[in-house]
């Protein structure tokens, strides 16, 4: 089996003692989504800034659709477009104008640059909003802009932080439902998320981390039925609950044999 | 060369839709050039023979001055900047990252030369008479255009320094007050002793003299063109070389939140 992500024993420390990832692996299949869940705090966004090369790790490997994290971080950023959790376009521009702006940034000539635009405005349902100035687009559009804007040189995977924070109802259901179109071209999500029903609704895949480590990790499905609980909130109080030690439960396997099982 | 010019379009385009900044920019040199000639002007030139004289004197140092002022909104343009999203992602991207910053000092250098050509234009209405030749005209463009490059650098420098766009705007006022403490609206030597020092040798002042030699034939501390134009040059050369490389070193090594 192949994975388009693989990490192994990713380490970073804060300012001498603060371990923020204490060991993290993990294995993301192709063409899946695939959710990291954890409270606030958990480390979610470093390890995603990691495996975007915007951060050295202390420790640890990773492999990104082929490329080797430490040895070929230009190879990794081909490969990846990364949305954070702040809508990452200008807000004084219009959003066509930062889709053809990124284009070009990816080399596209001018010409295909504004073709790859306006597919992606409509693709992502942006075309009434095109010309207007981001600075007036609901959070909805904004994250929706952001994503068009990670799709424009249809990377093989993309990272999103917390897509939905701090979206509406509504903005967070449009969001999904883009997530959901990507994965039909065959791009692999790789998402970070604190909202268990997130998780639950989107991912192929859930792994949790909880205090710099993989705690669990399955099909949403694997996991509730693991640890008994009818809702992953359930799973997720029962693993993040203070004293729990991992590895006591019976039945329990760390890592992510244990979603294979 | 396409990130560059990606990069100065973007901008260019940021300049264009910020209207109260633009304008800034362009009126508050027009404001102060009306002060300094008509309300100040009478009292400086008590004691000159004619009351263009003043004029001749001042307005040299005001270009100097409003496109040194010009030149610090570039901190509050990087720091916005850097507290969004936008840089993470260009940094995660195939780019050059300092074609980021570069993109930033070429928008600020055509709105310095645009609010340039205004201050020089509003300066000949109000009564000064420069006495250049067509060369000291272009000597003189060539000098504010790398004194305008310097202070965007030194600008984009104190822009990443400063935590957020509140703080970078602290950095446009150190700038623009430098020149108050130069030879631009009075001679160092009418200020206390305390002062004389710091007015004759602070960067602003050969840029100043340069002008006002380049311009009205003679420089107001007594020394050549050519001596005062030197030290311009390897101020410039300086501020431009130390704030670019530490600019580029800090925009590296720093993100939004």
């Amino acid at each position: 089996m192949t994975y388009t992500v693989k990490v192994d024993g990713i380490v970073k420390s804060f300012g001498g003692s603060r371990r923020v990832l204490d060991g993290v692996d993990l294995a993301v299949e192709g063409g899946a989504i695939f959710a990291l869940l954890g409270p606030n705090g958990a480390g979610k966004t470093t390890l995603v800034r990691i495996l975007a090369t915007l951060l050295k790790p202390d420790a640890g490997t990773a492999t990104i659709a082929g490329h080797d994290l430490r040895t070929d971080p230009a190879g990794v950023r081909r490969s990846i477009s990364l949305t954070g959790q702040y809508a990452a376009v200008d807000d004084v521009l219009t959003g066509r104008e930062n889709l053809v702006m990124m284009a070009r940034l990816l080399r596209l000539p001018a010409k295909a640059a504004r073709e790859r635009a306006a597919e992606l405005l409509s693709a992502f349902d942006l075309e009434d909003a095109a010309d207007k100035r981001v600075k007036t687009y609901s959070g909805g559009m904004r994250r929706r802009l952001d994503l068009a804007v990670g799709m424009i040189a249809r990377p093989p995977l993309i990272f999103l932080d917390e897509p939905t924070t701090g979206l509406d109802p509504r903005g967070r259901n449009q969001v999904w439902d883009v997530v959901r179109g990507l994965t039909r071209d065959g791009v692999t999500v790789l998402l970070t998320t604190q909202y268990l029903e997130e998780a639950d609704r989107l991912a192929d895949t859930v792994a949790v981390l909880h205090q710099g480590r993989i705690i669990a990790q399955g099909t949403p499905a694997q996991l509730k039925a693991g640890h008994g609980g009818a809702s992953l909130d359930e799973v997720f109080l029962a693993l993040t609950e203070p004293g729990y030690e991992p590895g006591y439960e019976p039945g329990y396997q760390p890592g992510y044999e244990g979603a294979s099982r | 060369m396409t990130d560059l010019t990606v990069m100065i379009t973007r901008c260019v385009r940021r300049s264009l839709r910020d209207p109260e900044a633009f304008f800034t920019s362009l009126l508050l040199p027009v404001i102060l050039m009306l002060l300094f000639v008509y309300v100040f002007g009478g009292a400086m030139s008590a004691t000159a023979t004619s009351t263009s004289e003043y004029a001749n004197y001042v307005v040299p140092g005001l270009i100097v001055l409003c496109a040194g002022f010009g030149a610090g909104t570039t901190a509050v343009a990087v720091a916005t900047d850097m507290s969004s999203g936008i840089v993470d992602r260009f940094r995660s991207m195939p780019i050059r990252s300092w074609s980021v910053l570069a993109g930033h000092i070429a928008a600020s250098l055509a709105r310095n030369l645009l609010a340039t050509a205004l201050v020089i234009g509003v300066g000949l209405a109000v009564g000064w008479h420069p006495s250049a030749s067509p060369a000291h005209w272009l000597a003189a463009i060539a000098l504010i255009t790398a004194f305008i490059l310097a202070m965007s650098w030194f600008a984009a420098m104190g822009g990443l320094l400063a935590g957020g766009p509140e703080a970078a705007n602290s950095v446009t006022f150190v700038i623009m007050f430098l020149p108050y403490l130069s030879s631009a609206f009075v001679p160092a030597r009418t200020m206390t002793p305390v002062l004389r020092p710091i007015a004759a040798n602070q960067p602003f002042t050969p840029v100043i003299e340069t002008m006002r030699g380049l311009w009205m034939g003679r420089t107001s501390v007594g020394a050549s063109v050519g001596h005062e134009a030197l030290l311009a040059v390897i101020y410039c050369a300086a501020i431009l070389a130390i704030s670019a490389a530490a600019a580029s070193y800090l925009f590296r090594h720093r993100t939004a939140a």
